[in-house]
C-alpha cells in the first residue's frame, strides 16, 4: 500500500510524520506538535507570530509534502506515459501511485475512477462541459444550491446557456442550512444533475449529502459532490456516499497549488468524451479522425502537473498517518471552543449556525466591516480572510456585503483562537464605542 | 493605547474615524447633474455619487452606500474637497491623489485633510478602497455609464 513511501528516494520524510509526537497513532492529536511539521508557521509575520485561521482558503504544507515535491525533481523528475527510458517509467509509477492515494482517500473502487485535475474548479468544470453538454438538453433542470462557491454556479450557467437546460437553487435557512422539503419539491423527471457543496466555505454547514444524493438517485438523478472544504477535515467514503462525481483540491487538502481531482463513476467516467484535446489523452490521431484514450487519460490533455501529484500523494499519506477521525474530532472540538469564546464577544454575530458544522466561524461586528477587521487583526499576526468568500448568493440571502472569517485545520489550537478573540477586541477598542452601525 | 503597531495608526487616523462615524455629505441628491455607481465586488463596498455642475464647477457632491472605513471615511473627504473645483482641477487632484496613495507623492502638492489617506501606502490592498469614490466621480465627470469598480 504504502509504495510510493518505499519508492521515493527518502522515504525518512515520509515516515517522519508517523513518528511526529502529534501523530501518535490513536488518541488525541496535539496541535503544537504537529505545527512543527509546518515549517511556515515558526516565520513571524509583522512581528508577531503567524495566527493561520485562512484555511478554507488554503492550508500550509508539511514538510514531508515539500520534500516529496523537491525529492520528485531532484530524482525522479521526467515526463510520463511516454518515454521508454528509465526515469520516465518511474515518474509515471510516482504519478500512478499518486492517483491509487486518491483512490485510497477517497475509498473509491477503482484507480481508473480518479482524474487529476488542477483543482476543485477544473474538476466541476471538466463534469460541465464533458458529462454536461453530451447528457443536458433544453428544459433539463440542474439543481444547486444556495450556499454554493462560485466554481459551482458559474460553470452550470455556462452549460444552461449552450443547451438551454435550467438552473433550480434549494433555499437557506436563517441558520444557513438546506431547506430540504424545498430541495426534495425541486426533484422532478426533468432534474439530471444535483450539484451540491459538501462543507460549505462560506457558513461552515456540513451538508446531509448521504441522504440528498438517494433522494436524487430516485428520480434518475446524477449528483456532483463538491468537496472542496471536506477532505481535510472528515472521511470522505465516495461508495458509501453513493455519489456520481466528487470533486476536490489537493491545496487545501495539506497539498500543492494546482492539484486536485474527480471522481467519477466507472460507468460515468467510460461514457465521457474528452473535454480538452492534446497529448496523452488520445489513442490515434490522424487529419480525418482521432480516437480517444480510456479514462482517466482521456481527460489528463497534455503534461500534467507530475510533481504535484506526488506531492498530493504525500500530502494524503500525511492525513491518513494522523487519521481523518482525529482530525474531525480535533477540529470539532476547536470549533465548540472557538464559537463559545467569540460568541461572549459583545456585538459579534455568527453567520452560520448549522447543527452539523466543519471548523468555519463566519462572523461579523458590529460597527466594523470585515475588511477593516481583517487589516487590524493582520497587523496583530492573525490571517483571516474578509469578504463574500466566492459565495456571493449567500451573502445576498442574508442582506450582507460579506463576513470576517476564521478557518480551521489540524495545526491550530485553543492558543490560535485566543489570539483571534484578543484581536478583535483591539479593533472593538480602536474602532471605539460609537462606532457607525 | 497602544495598538501594537506603528503602521495601524498610520492606517487608522482619528480623522478616519471620525468620516466614517459622521460620513459628510451622506445623501441622495434629487437635482444631481451627474449620478455613478462604484462597487468593489471583492469587498462588497458599494456606493452611488451625485454631483451638481455649475459651469464646469462642481457646485455639489454627495454620496450613499455603504463599505469599510477607508473608503467611507475617503467618500466623505472627497466630497468636501472637490466642492468649488472645476472638472480639471479634480481630475488633476485624483491623480495626484492616486499617486500619494502609491508612493509617489507629487512634491509641492497640498492635499489638505486628504492626507490623513497617505497611510494606506503601507496597505496595499487597501488603495482600492480609498480610490473607489474617486474612480465613481471621474466616471461620473467623464459620463462614462459602467459602474466603477476597483478590484
Amino acid at each position: 500500500m504504502n509504495a510510493l513511501a518505499t519508492d521515493t528516494p527518502t522515504p525518512a520524510t515520509i515516515a517522519g510524520v508517523a513518528t511526529a509526537g502529534g501523530a501518535a497513532p490513536g488518541g488525541t492529536l496535539v496541535a503544537s506538535e504537529l505545527a512543527r511539521d509546518f515549517p511556515i508557521l515558526s516565520r513571524p509575520v509583522r512581528g508577531k507570530r503567524l495566527v493561520y485561521l485562512d484555511n478554507g482558503a488554503t492550508t500550509h504544507k508539511p514538510d514531508a509534502v515539500v520534500e516529496a515535491e523537491r525529492l520528485f525533481y531532484r530524482e525522479s523528475n521526467a515526463n510520463i506515459h511516454r518515454g521508454v527510458h528509465w526515469l520516465s517509467q518511474h515518474a509515471t509509477d510516482l504519478y500512478e501511485q499518486a492517483r491509487g492515494r486518491v483512490q485510497r482517500l477517497l475509498n473509491a473502487a477503482r484507480a481508473d475512477e480518479i482524474v487529476f485535475t488542477r483543482g476543485t474548479t477544473e474538476s466541476i468544470n471538466l463534469v460541465a462541459f464533458s458529462w454536461g453538454r453530451a447528457n443536458l438538453a433544453a428544459g433539463d433542470e440542474i439543481v444547486l444550491t444556495g450556499m454554493e462557491h462560485h466554481s459551482n454556479i458559474v460553470p452550470w450557467q455556462l452549460l444552461c446557456e449552450q443547451t438551454g437546460a435550467v438552473l433550480k437553487v434549494v433555499p437557506l435557512t436563517d441558520r444557513g442550512e438546506l431547506q430540504l422539503d424545498v430541495y426534495e419539491s425541486l426533484l422532478g423527471p426533468r432534474t439530471r444533475l444535483v450539484s451540491v457543496v459538501h462543507v460549505s466555505n462560506a457558513l461552515g454547514t456540513v451538508n446531509p449529502v448521504a441522504r440528498m444524493i438517494e433522494r436524487a438517485h430516485a428520480v434518475g438523478a446524477r449528483v456532483l459532490v463538491d468537496g472542496a472544504q471536506a477532505v481535510a477535515h472528515q472521511p470522505v467514503d465516495v461508495q458509501a456516499l453513493g455519489c456520481d462525481f466528487y470533486a476536490f483540491s489537493g491545496h487545501k487538502l495539506y497539498g500543492p497549488t494546482g492539484t486536485g481531482a474527480l471522481y467519477a463513476r466507472h460507468e460515468l467516467l467510460a461514457a465521457m468524451p474528452p473535454w480538452q484535446g492534446g497529448g496523452d489523452m488520445i489513442r490515434t490521431v490522424s487529419f480525418e479522425r482521432s480516437t480517444w484514450a480510456d479514462a482517466p487519460q482521456r481527460f489528463e490533455a497534455g503534461t500534467p502537473n507530475i510533481a504535484g501529484a506526488v506531492g498530493l500523494a504525500a500530502a494524503i499519506d500525511y492525513v491518513l498517518a494522523i487519521g481523518l477521525d482525529r482530525i474531525a474530532a480535533h477540529e470539532h472540538r476547536l470549533l465548540v471552543h472557538a464559537t463559545e469564546a467569540v460568541q461572549r464577544i459583545p456585538g459579534l454575530r455568527l453567520l452560520g449556525t448549522a447543527r452539523e458544522k466543519a471548523g468555519i466561524l463566519s462572523f461579523l461586528v458590529d460597527g466594523i466591516h470585515p475588511h477593516d477587521l481583517g487589516t487590524i487583526l493582520d497587523a496583530e499576526g492573525v490571517a483571516i480572510r474578509a469578504g463574500h468568500h466566492c459565495a456571493m448568493p449567500v451573502m445576498t440571502r442574508f442582506g450582507i456585503p460579506g463576513t470576517a472569517r476564521a478557518s480551521f485545520a489540524l495545526y491550530n489550537d485553543e492558543r490560535d483562537v485566543a489570539a483571534l478573540v484578543a484581536a478583535i477586541g483591539k479593533a472593538q477598542q480602536m474602532f471605539g464605542a460609537g462606532a457607525r452601525k | 493605547m497602544s495598538f501594537g503597531h506603528g503602521d495601524l495608526r498610520e492606517l487608522y487616523q482619528e480623522v478616519i474615524f471620525d468620516h466614517n462615524r459622521s460620513p459628510r455629505n451622506f445623501h441622495r441628491m434629487d437635482d444631481a447633474d451627474r449620478v455613478a455607481e462604484g462597487h468593489n465586488p471583492l469587498c462588497g463596498d458599494q456606493l452611488t455619487l451625485f454631483v451638481r455642475l455649475d459651469d464646469g464647477v462642481i457646485a455639489d457632491a454627495s454620496f450613499v452606500g455603504h463599505g469599510c472605513a477607508i473608503s467611507t471615511a475617503s467618500a466623505s473627504l472627497m466630497t468636501e474637497a472637490v466642492k468649488g473645483k472645476t472638472v480639471d482641477e479634480v481630475e488633476s487632484l485624483f491623480r495626484d491623489f492616486h499617486a500619494l496613495l502609491t508612493g509617489a507623492a507629487p512634491e509641492g502638492r497640498d492635499f489638505g485633510k486628504l492626507e490623513v489617506l497617505a497611510g494606506v501606502r503601507e496597505f496595499p490592498v487597501r488603495v482600492k478602497c480609498a480610490t473607489l469614490a474617486w474612480h465613481t466621480l471621474h466616471n461620473a465627470l467623464t459620463g462614462e455609464g459602467e459602474p466603477a469598480k476597483t478590484e
